[in-house]
């Protein structure tokens, strides 16, 4: 609420500037005449950036000097009190060599590849089959949209109850039903990985089907008539309707799931916290272990920042074939 | 003969007796996988059984001792903490959200693409990345040097920006006519009356979008209040749920109240405002 009261005397001022009664719409639509009057009227060059101050400020402690500060760190042995020493690459030489930060980079890519396949085909699938109006498909629509809303934490603890690995567990006592079973879920090193990817697609599948059921309803309904007159099967409309107009949101919805899915920490913190043996250890649970619990910030920090470039290597990356393939 | 109803599938117009059960069960199933696991977490919350790890589909002797024990373990402080940083870190959010929306949306300024840049840069810095340095800034505030660690406003300033609604705002707040603002220039309106008096009642289906949005966002923090929390007295919800889980002398029931808890007040935004949701959703997601 501050943030009202530190614009306040702009308005005043900006109120300043004689009022123009020369132009219209027709006035301001000349690129010349139209620059100059916004010039005029928008009162000093410093009002957008009051507007702009509180978003730009909170931006620059919570991210931009976070940021430049897991950079400087990175590089650092941080030692509180003694002062940091400057290692150069050392951190990052210590991060790359460890074993088991390798290894969490690999589970890491797993999950990611895994549940970002696995959110899409089932997303789109049931984008396909719940597509239409009629007050029960949206009825089922809303509920199978309903794990996106849960808080995360929730997710976890529910789903660790669900797994409870004796033979009554509930989805044991489920599996029981088919002849299969019982799993250790996500205790059996075996299973643990499975087991997290499987939640991870509970709750991101439903959001995926939101985002193709918007990207379906884009899609010209005379096309799907036409190639029924064509005499084109169910599969084949999908195929060759329905999923090329989905091109676009198949691939943000790739780059959002697979951001999200190599910085993924609080359902594999809460369910195995990278047990059992290390078996879904991952590199934000690594990162976080070293940084808060043994406090080596340094070492931390350099793992924080290769994250970061990950992430930045794959979206941009994404992009530029995007760009390529729509030249 | 047309068909605006026309879908790839065509799985909703099927009429025969065979497509008619298999649409049944299609729903069905979708229901039971979705739905089905917080529907045993309702059932488990208020279930006596001895092992509520267990399967079942109606409470058998259902039971509010879930919950008495759950607020002996300070759950009702935990979620007021809850209400209390999303209370804030929402108000935050919106008003600085409507704010930057206005410069981007309505101003023409050297340095424009700058500051946008800027905002869309934060996107690649989600807290999970700045998890470590972040701690160490939030012990430390620069230049006003300020430790928010263990309070509820380190929960809260640092969820007050984000890009998201900003954008979401700017993109509306762009549609508003210019002719509008010129009347209300001519009038000899400032910015700050033209920004509180036309513009922003012309955006109201935005607020109720980075609303929403942003009360689940908040809502659903758990690194950054795991960062900043020191001890139960500063807990949200979320975060108190491993705290209550590991307790031996909590059982799952009670973890299963708590949860309840902790899930009600998402559901109930969600059914409330889901227009906006779904809406936000789409355009959000589309415009990319």
């Amino acid at each position: 609420m501050t943030s009202v009261d530190e614009v306040k005397p702009v308005a005043r001022r900006a109120a300043g500037p004689s009022p123009r009664t020369a132009h219209g719409p027709a006035g301001a639509a000349g690129p010349t005449a139209g620059r100059r009057v916004r010039s005029r009227r928008s009162g000093r060059w410093w009002t957008p950036w009051l507007f702009l101050a509180p978003a730009l400020i909170l931006f620059l402690y919570f991210k931009f000097i976070p940021m430049a500060s897991a950079l400087t760190m990175s590089f650092q042995d941080v030692q509180p009190y003694l002062g940091n020493r400057w290692v150069g690459g050392e951190n990052y030489a210590t991060v790359l060599s460890s074993d088991g930060f390798r290894e969490a980079a690999w589970h890491t890519l797993v999950l990611a590849v895994g549940q970002t396949a696995g959110s899409m085909l089932l997303g789109l699938t049931l984008a396909l089959l719940m597509e239409g109006q009629g007050r029960r498909i949206s009825f089922v629509r809303s509920a199978a949209f309903l794990p996106v809303v849960v808080p995360i934490a929730v997710v976890a603890e529910l789903w660790r109850i669900m797994y409870h690995p004796t033979e009554e567990g509930m989805l044991n006592s489920v599996l029981g039903l088919v002849g299969l079973g019982p799993s250790g879920f996500i205790n059996d090193p075996d299973s643990s990985m499975v087991s997290i990817m499987l939640t991870g697609i509970w709750r991101g599948a439903p959001y995926d089907m939101m985002i193709f059921l918007a990207g379906l309803a884009g899609v010209d309904r005379g096309l799907y008539e036409a190639a029924k007159v064509d005499g084109a099967s169910r599969l084949q409309r999908i195929r060759h309707v329905a999923v090329p107009g989905l091109r676009a949101v198949l691939s943000i919805l790739f780059v959002l799931a697979a951001i999200r899915g190599l910085r993924v920490f609080t359902e594999v913190f809460l369910l195995t916290n990278g047990g059992p043996d290390g078996s879904t250890e991952v590199v934000m649970t690594v990162i976080y272990k070293l940084g808060l619990e043994q406090n080596r910030l340094g070492v931390a920090a350099a793992g924080a920042v290769l994250l970061f470039l990950a992430t930045l290597v794959l979206t941009v990356s994404v992009h530029l074939f995007r760009r390529r393939g729509n030249a | 003969m047309s068909a605006p109803n026309e879908t790839a599938l065509g799985l909703t117009e099927s009429r025969g007796v065979a497509g008619r059960v298999l649409k049944a069960v299609t729903y069905l199933l979708v229901l039971l996988v979705f739905a089905g696991p917080l529907l045993a977490l309702l059932v488990g919350a208020f279930n006596h059984v001895k092992d509520p790890t267990q399967l079942s589909i109606v409470p058998n002797d259902p039971t509010l001792e879930n919950f008495t024990v759950a607020f002996d373990q300070n759950v009702l402080t935990y979620l007021l903490n809850s209400f209390f940083v999303v209370g804030f870190g929402l108000l935050l959010q919106v008003a600085v959200s409507v704010l930057a929306g206005y410069a981007l949306a309505r101003k023409r300024f050297r340095g424009m693409s700058f500051a946008f840049v800027a905002i869309l840069a934060t996107l690649m810095l989600p807290e999970e990345i700045l998890a470590i340095p972040l701690s160490v800034v939030l012990s430390d505030l620069p230049v006003i040097h300020v430790n928010l660690i263990g309070s509820l406003a380190g929960m809260i300033v640092p969820v007050g920006a984000w890009a998201f609604s900003i954008l979401v705002m700017t993109e509306f707040m762009k549609e508003v006519p210019r002719e509008l603002e010129e009347a209300a220039r001519i009038d000899g309106a400032g910015d700050l009356r033209i920004f509180a008096q036309i513009i922003l009642p012309m955006c109201r289906p935005a607020l109720g979008v980075i609303g929403v949005f942003g009360f689940t966002m908040i809502w659903d923090q758990y690194l950054l209040p795991l960062l900043v929390a020191t001890d139960s007295s500063s807990y949200t919800l979320p975060l108190a749920l491993r705290t209550l889980r590991v307790d031996p002398l909590v059982t799952p029931g009670v973890v299963m109240a708590a949860s309840l808890l902790a899930l009600l007040p998402s559901i109930i935004v969600f059914l409330l405002f889901q227009r906006s949701f779904v809406h936000g959703l789409s355009s959000g997601a589309l415009k990319g």
